[in-house]
């Protein structure tokens, strides 16, 4: 029989070599899954991918000149859309709502709005932009890409004015400033740099999705900047091209998975710096 | 902010006798704030109306016989959801299996036993994880793990799928793709949502709590097991569905490596389907209206799933915010 006391030991030192393998198990995935990117993306890099567009199927060379430009059209889009309502949206949370029933019913209501499935996004935005209007277009894609980026902007948005102390709203009252200056003019300010880290996180999240764009943007093998047309774009570009039996066109997946994936760690890396220095200072 | 609002409150009333009508800006900054917020609310009941509305079709002329037929068929327009219910959930299972327990590892290391210098380096990488597009998950299972894993599964064959019973889970040729695959990179996918609420969870529980275990004597394995867990058991099963939930909807990994077959094997080896992959594959092709309609019904099918999941683990996690509000 072993004593009691090493059993327990026994047990604690076991589980806890066990946690630090889970860790190095879980950090593992990271490391290969950015590694492969890296490796296959780097090697595929060809100034050609800015200045040409997709080549036909089987086609050599080529680039991803018209998915990178039609990524950025529908992200400005969603970004245009999906801004103002997020952080109206926010601010009423924030300054109306904050010990009111409504509120946390709202609140919850955009946080189950933020986990839900992007497909899922997708089919509504066929079912009340390209289903009505009869094909599909770049707009509908720019639609469904702000509703994903709306939650997160609402909740970030609600976060960061909830920590702007009260003293300034008070001090700003006293001096008799109407309830809208002091929003734009005062909280606003002092929660700036917080909102923006919300928007780029929200940008990071919507630059990647591609399956709500499968129903809405479609695709488009030509350059097009016209909004009522589909349009090219990079995961739905880099979803066909690694579907595809082409060498050519998986090569081109890779340098697009890479370029996707550079953007947005650089973005995400790039607002929690942002968040921990606006925390710092306020 | 009870000041605050007091002073709202007077501003908002009504203007003192002799005082000129002023541009009521107050009022309409609140209202439209207000509305626009309503509005975001409101998008889930509009999800559900446009997707009954949309899914109506396939609906009427299948009835609830559509949740249980297992026969999708365009050619012959006969259209049933079992399959892909069946595959979602099975894929999510084998996914929760693998991220639950590294998760709880994860978040065990970082909040309790990693170094001061360790504890943001390890963080940081768990989140950048999060970070990573599920296309590219997609594409890296597809050419580089599914290859590698076709390698392993003759193995798995022979010594699993001996198991009697069970073993038939774990047979079938060796393609590298399929839903164990799939249930794979999906668990990879859940692990940094699950991590970090966990380690967000275990972070909060009392130091005074644990320092008391600590002084009678517990190992760090008891802190957690007897302390730790048991104060956040509510929120880390909160987290657990809310990762399950993103399982269940994840589109675009699973429709890289799942097969894309519609029909049902009782192997976990073989190809398979998910409400997601198969309306990702399916819906630019669908040409009938019954076909599109059916599509669009399974659409409806995934998101009430999810709802309920994710209402769940909203509910959930909401009570540890709770009792630690009200908690000395």
């Amino acid at each position: 029989m072993i004593p009691l006391r090493s059993r327990r030991r026994a047990i604690n030192a076991f589980n806890l070599t066990m946690a630090v393998l889970t860790t190095v198990f879980g950090v593992f995935w990271l490391v290969w899954i950015l590694w492969t990117t890296l490796s296959h993306g780097i090697g595929a890099l060809h100034l050609s991918l800015f200045t040409q567009d997709t080549p036909p199927p089987g086609g050599e060379g080529g680039g991803l000149r018209n998915a990178f430009v039609g990524s950025l059209i529908l992200l400005a889009l969603a970004v245009a859309i999906g801004t103002p309502i997020g952080v109206l949206a926010g601010t009423w949370l924030a300054e109306f709502a904050a010990r009111r029933r409504l509120g946390s019913v709202i609140r919850f209501l955009n946080d189950i709005l933020l986990s839900a499935p992007s497909i899922v996004i997708g089919l509504f935005t066929y079912a009340i932009v390209v289903d009505p209007g009869g094909h599909f277009s770049a707009f509908a894609g720019g639609v469904a890409l702000a509703l994903i980026l709306i939650p997160v902007v609402v909740r970030t948005t609600d976060e960061m004015l909830r920590l702007v102390p009260g003293a300034l709203r008070e001090a700003a009252i006293a001096l008799g400033t109407p309830y809208w200056k002091l929003v734009m003019r005062i909280t606003w300010k002092a929660a700036a740099s917080g909102i923006l880290t919300g928007v780029l996180l929200g940008i990071a999240r919507i630059s990647g999705e591609t399956a709500p764009l499968l129903f809405t943007a479609l695709n488009n093998q030509f350059w097009s900047t016209d909004l009522a047309r589909p349009i090219a774009n990079l995961p739905v570009v880099i979803f066909q091209f690694a579907m595809s039996p082409y060498d050519n066109w998986q090569k081109m997946a890779w340098a697009g998975a890479f370029e996707a994936m550079a953007f947005i760690l650089l973005l995400s890396v790039f607002s929690r710096l942002l968040l921990r220095r606006g925390i710092h200072r306020s | 902010m009870k000041a605050s609002e007091a002073a709202i409150a007077m501003q908002n009333g009504a203007p003192s006798a002799g005082q000129a009508w002023r541009f009521p800006a107050d009022p309409l900054f609140r209202k439209l704030t207000g509305g626009i917020a309503l509005l975001v609310a409101a998008t889930l009941l509009a999800i559900l109306i446009a997707l009954i509305g949309e899914g109506w079709h396939a609906l009427r002329v299948f009835g609830w016989r559509f949740l249980v037929t297992g026969t999708w068929n365009p050619v012959s327009g006969q259209f049933g959801a079992l399959v892909f219910i069946v595959g979602t959930l099975i894929s999510s299972i084998i996914a929760m299996l693998i991220a639950i327990p590294v998760s709880f590892g994860i978040a065990l290391f970082i909040s309790e036993l990693a170094p001061r210098w360790l504890r943001g380096p390890v963080s940081t990488a768990v989140e950048l994880l999060a970070a990573v597009p599920s296309i590219i998950y997609g594409m890296w299972g597809l050419l580089v793990f599914a290859p590698r894993f076709a390698q392993i599964e003759p193995w798995i064959d022979d010594h699993l799928g001996a198991i009697p019973g069970l073993g038939v889970l774990f047979r079938g040729p060796p393609m590298g793709i399929g839903m164990l695959t799939a249930g794979i990179v999906l668990g990879i996918m859940v692990i940094p949502f699950i991590a970090a609420i966990m380690r967000d969870v275990f972070l909060v529980t009392p130091a005074a709590l644990k320092e008391s275990a600590y002084a009678l004597g517990s190992t760090t394995w008891e802190v957690v097991r007897h302390v730790i867990l048991p104060y956040t058991r509510t929120a880390v099963t909160g987290g657990i569905f809310l990762g399950l939930g993103r399982a269940l909807g994840e589109t675009m990994a699973v429709t890289f490596i799942i097969g894309n077959s519609n029909n049902l094997a009782a192997s976990l080896l073989m190809p398979g389907s998910s409400i997601a992959s198969v309306i990702a594959n399916e819906f630019t092709e669908a040409t009938s209206d019954l076909y599109k309609s059916s599509l669009l019904a399974l659409g409806l099918i995934l998101f009430l799933i999810t709802f309920v999941v994710l209402v769940f683990a909203k509910l959930l996690l909401l009570r540890l915010e709770r009792g630690a509000g009200s908690r000395p």
